[in-house]
Order: C-alpha cells, then structure tokens, then sequence
C-alpha cells in the first residue's frame, strides 16, 4: 500500500482507459465529448508509456509519449475542424441526429 | 517513500474523478473544465516519478493548446445550453449496458493483465540514475529524440503541418461582400487612368466625380 510500484500506476491507466470507454458509449449529447473521450484514452496510454520507461530505465516509451502526444493534438484539431464544418451545414452535433449515413 | 505514497493516492484520485466527471458531466464547458483538471493532475504524477520533460509538455500542449481549443468549440457551437439528456431518451438508453459491459470487461482483462506480472518494488532507482549522472531528464530525452529517432520526429512534424492545413481548409469559407486589397490591381495601375488633366476655367472650377 505504501511502496508505489509499476502496477499502482498500470492500474491507473487501466481506470482512465475504461472510464474513457464508458465515455465513448455513454454520452448521447454532442460528439465534443466524445473526442475528449478519446482523449481520455490516449492518455491512459501515455500513462502506461511513461511508467513502463521509468521502470525499465529506457527512455523509448517517453519518446513515443511525445510522439502519441503529437497525433493527439493533430486528431483533436482536425476532429474539431470536422465538427465545426458539420454543425454549419446541418446545425446539430448531437449524435443520434447524425444519421446522414444511415449506419 | 511515504511522502511519494500520498501524493499518489492525491493526484490518481483528483485524476479518476475528474475522468469520470469529464464522461458524466450535463455541462459541456464543465467537462472540459474537468478534462484540464485530469491532465493537469497526470502531469503531475509524470513529475514526480521522474519524466519532467512530459509533464511539462503535456501542461503546455493540452492545457495550452488542446483544452483551450475544446473550450473555444464549444462556445462557438453553443451546445453548452443542451442538456445531457442520455437518461431521458429511450432510443439511446439502450446503449448504456452494453457500453458498461464492454468497459469493464476491458477493465478487468486489463487488472488480469497486470496482476499477472510480479514487479520489483524499488520502481525509481532508475529514474534517480540518470540524475546521478548528472543528465537532466530533458537533455537525456533530446540525444535519444534527435539521433535515433530524427526520421520519426520529421514526419510528426509533417503530421502536425497537414493537420493544421487540414484543419484551415476545412473551415475556410469563402464570403460575399468582402472588400479584400489585391496586390496586382495596385501594381498594374498606370498613369493614364489614375490621372486625368484638366482645363480649369478661371472663377468656376472643376466638377469631379460625376
């Protein structure tokens, strides 16, 4: 309980991933939530990275955290990007009005 | 060690409960709100076990960049003033049980994953060590980033160069009505059109502009 070692950290970002999940399937409101859903889980998993480099003293998983943390802020801009455009044509964002795809 | 044990227990707790206000939250501009308060919080935890490069990017990227662009969406759609309403609508309440067993099958192969392993609890001799050597964690970080993985780093950054081209094409709309200075008409004028000599009669003047 005292001694903090690599598996109170892995459990970590397994509650952050799952809760981020839960997320992605609960919310019914605007998909605005969603994408911080997803970024939820992208940091769960930068948690893990950075854990598992701090413990094996190999400084590849904070480099591919930087690297995850990359293509995060791209997805998140592009997916905003997206999200405004839909909202000027269609004038909702709410995810069971988007059906134009009938999926 | 004790010391270390609660702040832990402080910052993965402010964490947990900051994702989970983030999911379940009726405010939009307070999920985001709480999605600051999460990263803010791991980043702290990044600083303490010794990856302070990250945690301060991560502060400045989400906080700075990311979270602030959520922030400015959401005022700009006005969805604040909509409502969670998942509880409500029956059509889509049936999503919700079979998004709570996806989660927590996911949580509990995760648990079996980790509880599988037997670690050694001395976690952060390592990372005292690079401090020993008198690197910093940021100057060890950067001889690894520029020399090993330089190919991988250039396409980020073209990554980050498309998605930001992406991202203006996407929203630039073209409008009516909008008086715009063009370089080449400045250019292009010539004498003969801009100027125009006139006879002036004495005591009357000139009437321009007709």
């Amino acid at each position: 309980m005292i001694d903090i070692g690599l598996g109170h950290y892995l459990t970590l970002g397994a509650v952050i991933f799952s809760i981020g999940i839960i997320g992605i399937f609960l919310n019914r409101k605007n998909i605005i939530v969603i994408l911080m859903s997803i970024e939820l889980i992208l940091l769960a998993v930068n948690i893990n990275l950075v854990s598992f480099s701090i413990y094996l003293g190999d400084l590849s998983g904070q480099v591919f955290t930087l690297f995850i943390l990359t293509v995060a802020a791209a997805e998140a801009a592009i997916g905003l990007a997206i999200i405004v455009v839909y909202f000027r044509n269609s004038g909702t964002i709410r995810v069971e009005e988007i059906d134009k795809l009938k999926g | 060690m004790i010391a270390h044990a609660i702040f832990f227990y402080v910052f993965s707790v402010i964490a947990v409960v900051s994702a989970i206000m983030v999911t379940v939250s009726k405010n939009t501009v307070h999920s985001v709100f709480f999605l600051i308060l999460d990263f803010i919080s791991i980043s702290c935890l990044f600083i303490m076990i010794g990856a302070e490069f990250l945690g301060m990017i991560m502060l400045i990227v989400y906080v700075g960049a990311v979270a602030v662009l959520f922030l400015f969406v959401v005022m700009m759609l006005n969805v604040a003033q909509q409502k969670n309403q998942w509880f409500v609508s029956k059509d889509s309440s049936r999503h919700i049980p079979i998004g709570l067993l996806i989660s927590v099958i996911i949580f509990f192969e995760l648990i079996i994953v980790i509880g599988g392993w037997k670690y050694k609890p001395d976690l952060f001799d390592s990372a005292k060590s690079s401090l020993e050597n008198g690197v910093s964690n940021t100057h060890s970080l950067g001889q690894v980033l520029y020399t090993d993985y330089i190919h991988v780093f250039q396409i980020s950054g073209m990554i980050l160069l498309i998605a930001m081209i992406g991202a203006i094409v996407l929203t630039f709309r073209q409008r009516e009505g909008v008086k715009k200075q063009s370089y080449l008409k400045q250019i292009s004028r010539e004498r003969n059109e801009g100027v125009e000599v006139l006879e002036v009669a004495s005591n009357k003047g000139v009437k321009i502009d007709d």
